[in-house]
């Protein structure tokens, strides 16, 4: 019984409720609310270093583990538990709140709305998505998985865009409907599970497995569509994807990045840790399916990526791409392509979260998300110019930032077993280059243009058009309408553009941690891998 | 010697005083009331009132928890006319604890000065109303008793819900149809006439009591007919004799099925289960919005109370017959009661028909014959119960100068005006809508998988997809409350007195406890099987 876990559970919560008697102090509350994170921070990087890799290598699953008696008439404990892959999940999550937060410190709010509700929904989503990440017992892992719905709802509806609204709905409903949907194979699990387990039925996630070859593959594989549903969903998946833009494009950026870079990876954890353990021989047999959604999804996303003429939207879509590429991995079960994938989780947060953070600058600047009211920023902002194209070129996998290890360990780990998804998939790479070298040619380079861009000038004293001055010399001055970087913007960058360049070369701590659960994770499966073995 | 013999045989059955004790203080109290109507001065009857109805409840409740206190064993009493078993004593707790709700909500006087009710227009009109041309008070709500004291209220309505309660807890208890006719008339005669007794818009109220009643009186010609009917095919109104009499019997089946839909039509028609829902919107939208939370509460525990026994311990052989039709009635209610909520503007009928859809999810739990089912349908009626209670207190809360402001769109931006009335409400719908960590989670929970651990997988499909349709209108008032910018000449949110605060608080808690920690609660619902 280790208390770390709910305390990394509570602790976001009490924040959020401290939120409130702060409510007329925007400034303290601000300060509450960061320093809440960052201590979430120190305390999941206390569960990094208690979570011992041999014990999980020696076969214990879930470290830190925290049951207590919850409503036993459903079979149901508060069971909290962690394995590695959980693990980064909850670090990568406690990493990128305080840096959204500090983002969002001078985010222009809609009218009427406090800073505090916004960082206390910030801080009530990181609690929800602790849950759903530590919760070892299915039925308490729905609960925070649709509880989760709640802060990001009114994160969305409450503080975006102008078509929050529709988006907020729309993300609730397909959310929700996925959720339902899931709940009916929950409570099948739970039926099937009484009729084998002599002490009733139970949600234990470890009980569940002790049953797992005993139920018949028929019965595997509705109960596997109920949560396949969910999580394709929440990852969106190709025909189920189209909640996602709408929800990333209208979001405000700190709940965006949040959104897309870890909210939506429960779909993807999900298939780790639910789907391909408890449905083995459905997974098995299902796999063609996910997998031709997960290479239509790589294709697509990037097609549409393309033709995006609003940047939020252009990483919703980008972003379509990279789940295909994680579900790839994950149904080619090889623990290559598991142990990518994982990886991918995390950089995809990284390099997602940043072009995320790059769009909300430009927008904080120009006022506009569409790509051609921008055009030379490069001139105007050489230092958010060249993080821009960072944030690109890692999410386009080049070599020597963090989603190159990932994205060529899924291919690699895929390609003996699934060749021609993986081919089909590599494309994808290709049109990678293309949307995100293109974007940033749009936006950053050629000569001062676009309108958001010349009317940020034209506002300041600077100078600008119609002036003498010339735009990049004006830019540089003090009071610039569209200046570069500031100290706070820069502290926001730094600690992710470490964290990409430093998992581009040293991918190793995050696999050490991660290789045992995914090795587990295949012999759950039942297959041997194709070749090789895990990655170092 | 023959006139000793029969002097023997009409000798009165032994009757189980402490089992009964909560149902006897009801319907005592329910007299009593009448009697302070008939006796006490207008200015002394409301604070009479009250008080006789709160402790007639509290005093119930009390003799409930020493009866249960003592873990009796279920047993039949007054000749088997009644009986007292788990379902009955949780069922009783129930509908004592709505009771309490409710009353508090009718007796508050600080949301409509002088109460929500009147007796008639021409009280409406002595109350300083229009057409009033002979009497013009100062205070238009002053017109009873003399003028320093407080506005008075109708107070009739306080036996009516006596006696409306007395009959809801016969209903659940009966152990035989006729007993359960005799109460569905005692619980529905007081309702058709609370139904009428609003304040304000007159003629709608009424309207909703006379289709209520027109309406009422068919379903309970059904009833009766379906219960002569099941009379002839076994010989007795004895719900355990008709399962035997339907176990094995050379007797033709049509008697009793033809029966068993008439039977089940009359009581499909309380729970407000569509296709017999018409009358539930116009009635939730018409009567005064305590009464409507008294009916959206109570009625509802009551007949699928009643609903659960029969199909449990009458039917429950015969389950194989009737389910395919009663599925089609669980679909045809959930569609109605997701589709049709989707496109209402009021925010009462809108309600109303999420309690069809509710009632649609609720069939399926009385269809599983199992314990499960029964416990699970149990918990189901006390967390929707309390839901539902808080809900319609809270709509009372948001009013303009006309009255309560029922529709949608004057609920914009109450996030801003209201923080805390929009954030009770928005919970409330959550558990309408069934998110986690609120009782409406857990209840459909326990509904759903008794369903289908009894073979009814596809039925809970269509529920959880109804579930998220109808979650689309709990949204819409969420949106419209936290999301749009208040109308400039939008409602303003009463602040509520000490009862109406009370049963708000009351509901939500509830709600919330059942969410989380549900185990105790679930326990007594598990507590024990029918006793026939």
């Amino acid at each position: 019984m280790n208390p770390l876990l709910p305390v990394l559970l509570v602790f976001p919560l009490v924040g959020a409720l401290v939120m409130h008697p702060l409510r007329d102090s925007p400034r303290a509350a601000k300060q509450v609310a960061i320093g809440t994170a960052l201590v979430q921070l120190a305390l999941a990087v206390v569960a990094w270093s208690a979570y011992s890799v041999p014990a999980a290598a020696a076969g214990v699953r879930f470290q830190l583990r925290f049951v207590v008696e919850w409503i036993p008439a459903f079979g149901t404990q508060f069971a909290l538990g962690i394995d590695g892959i959980a693990l980064v999940m909850i670090v990568l999550t406690t990493f990128l709140v305080p840096i959204l937060m500090l983002f969002s410190w001078e985010e222009r709010l809609p009218e009427g709305r406090t800073a505090s509700g916004f960082f206390a929904l910030l801080l009530a989503t990181e609690a929800t998505l602790m849950g759903v990440f530590m919760a070892t017992d299915v039925f308490l892992f729905y609960v925070f998985f649709e509880a989760m719905l709640i802060p990001m709802y009114f994160l969305i509806g409450r503080f975006g865009g102008p078509r929050r609204q529709y988006a907020a709905v729309k993300f609730f409903l397909y959310s929700l409907f996925g959720g339902l949907i899931m709940l009916a194979s929950l409570i099948g699990l739970y039926v099937v599970s009484a009729q084998y387990l002599p002490a009733g039925g139970t949600f234990d996630w470890a009980a569940l497995r002790t049953i797992v070859p005993l139920i018949p593959e028929s019965t595997q594989i509705w109960l596997f569509l109920g949560f396949f549903l969910a999580f394709a969903i929440k990852a969106p998946l190709v025909p189920l994807h189209t909640w996602l833009p709408d929800a990333g494009a209208e979001a405000p950026i700190g709940a965006g990045v949040l959104l897309v870079g870890v909210l939506d990876k429960v779909g993807t954890f999900g298939f780790l840790r639910y789907c391909l353990p408890l449905f083995p021989l459905a997974s098995v047999r299902l796999a063609p399916l996910v997998l031709v959604l997960s290479v239509i999804g790589v294709l697509y996303g990037a097609l549409l990526a393309v033709g995006q003429k609003d940047l939020s939207r252009f990483v919703a879509y980008t972003s379509i791409a990279h789940f295909g590429f994680i579900a790839l991995g994950i149904f080619a079960f090889s623990t290559q392509a598991f142990a990518g994938s994982v990886l991918y989780m995390v950089n995809h947060g990284l390099s997602t979260g940043m072009l995320f953070v790059m769009v909300g600058l430009l927008a904080a600047r120009g006022g506009s998300r569409m790509i051609t009211d921008y055009g030379g920023v490069s001139k105007l902002a050489p230092m958010l110019a060249g993080c821009f194209l960072l944030a690109g070129l890692s999410s386009l996998a080049l070599p020597g930032t963090n989603s190159f290890v990932s994205e060529f360990l899924v291919l690699v780990g895929s390609y003996p077993r699934e060749p021609v998804y993986t081919i089909l998939a590599t494309v994808g790479i290709i049109f990678a280059a293309l949307y995100v070298l293109w974007v940033y040619q749009q936006t950053m380079q050629g000569p001062v243009r676009g309108r958001a861009v010349l009317a940020a000038l034209e506002r300041s004293p600077a100078g600008g058009p119609g002036t003498m001055i010339d735009p990049a010399i004006a830019a540089s001055r003090a009071r610039s309408g569209f200046p570069d970087l500031c100290a706070r913007e820069i502290a926001v960058l730094v600690p992710l553009i470490v964290a990409i360049i430093v998992l581009g070369f040293f991918p190793g701590p995050v696999l050490d941690v991660v290789n045992p659960s995914v090795a587990a994770t295949m012999t759950e499966v039942g297959l041997t891998d194709p070749v090789g073995g895990l990655p170092r | 010697m023959i006139y000793v013999a029969q002097v023997e045989q009409v000798s009165a059955p032994p009757i189980d005083w402490g089992a009964m004790a909560p149902l006897l203080v009801v319907l005592g109290a329910a007299c009593v009331a009448v009697l302070v109507e008939a006796f006490l001065p207008r200015h002394q009857r409301w604070p009479v009132q009250v008080g006789l109805s709160i402790a007639a409840l509290g005093l119930a409740g009390l003799t409930l928890g020493l009866y249960t206190g003592s873990e009796p064993a279920g047993m039949t009493t007054i000749g088997g006319a009644l009986t007292v078993d788990q379902p009955t004593l949780f069922l009783w707790g129930t509908l004592l604890a709505l009771g309490l709700g409710s009353v508090l909500l009718i007796a508050d006087r600080s949301v409509e000065p002088g109460g929500a009710f009147v007796a008639s227009a021409a009280s409406r009109a002595a109350a300083g109303g229009p057409g009033d041309l002979t009497y013009a008070p100062t205070d238009p709500d002053r017109s009873y008793g003399s003028p320093d004291q407080a506005p008075t209220m109708q107070t009739e309505v306080f036996p009516f819900t006596l006696f409306a309660l007395g009959g809801m807890m016969t209903f659940v208890a009966a152990n035989d149809l006729l007993t359960m006719f005799i109460a569905l008339e005692v619980l529905s005669l007081p309702l058709y006439l609370m139904c009428g007794l609003a304040r304000r818009r007159r003629l709608l109220s009424q309207e909703a009591a006379v289709k209520y009643f027109l309406l009422g009186a068919f379903a309970s010609a059904f009833f009766l007919y379906g219960l002569a009917l099941i009379y002839g095919f076994a010989g007795s109104v004895r719900l355990t004799d008709i399962a035997i009499a339907s176990a094995g019997s050379a007797r033709s089946d049509t008697l009793l099925f033809a029966g068993f839909a008439l039977l089940v039509v009359g009581l499909l028609f309380k729970g407000s289960v569509g296709p017999f829902h018409t009358w539930t919107p116009d009635v939730y939208q018409g009567a005064p919005t305590p009464v409507t939370a008294f009916m959206g509460a109570c009625t509802k525990v009551a007949a699928f109370g009643a609903i659960l026994r029969v199909l449990h311990v009458a039917f429950g052989l015969t389950r194989w017959e009737w389910r395919g039709v009663l599925w089609a009635v669980a679909i045809v209610s959930m569609v109605i009661g997701a589709v049709l909520g989707l496109t209402q503007t009021d925010i009462k009928r809108m309600v109303a028909y999420s309690s069809i859809a509710h009632a649609g999810f609720l069939l399926i739990g009385a269809m599983a014959i199992t314990p499960q089912g029964v416990s699970a349908t149990l918990f189901y009626l006390l967390a929707y119960g309390f839901t539902t209670l808080a809900v319609f207190a809270v709509i009372s809360l948001v009013r303009t100068a006309d009255g309560e402001a029922t529709h949608l769109s004057q609920w914009a931006g109450l996030g801003k005006r209201s923080p805390l009335t929009a954030g009770t409400m928005a919970f409330l719908l959550l558990a309408l809508a069934g998110i986690p960590l609120t009782s409406g989670f857990t209840a459909k929970f326990a509904v759903f998988a008794a369903g289908i651990a009894d073979g009814m997988a596809p039925l809970v499909v269509i529920a959880l997809v109804a579930s998220a349709v109808a979650a689309f209108f709990y949204l819409r008032v969420i949106v419209l409350m936290y999301f749009s910018e208040p109308a400039a000449d939008g409602p303003t949110v009463t602040v509520p007195g000490a009862f109406t605060t009370a049963a708000i608080t009351l509901g939500v808690l509830l709600t919330l406890l059942l969410g989380i920690v549900p185990s105790l609660a679930l326990d007594w619902a598990s507590g024990g099987g029918f006793v026939g």
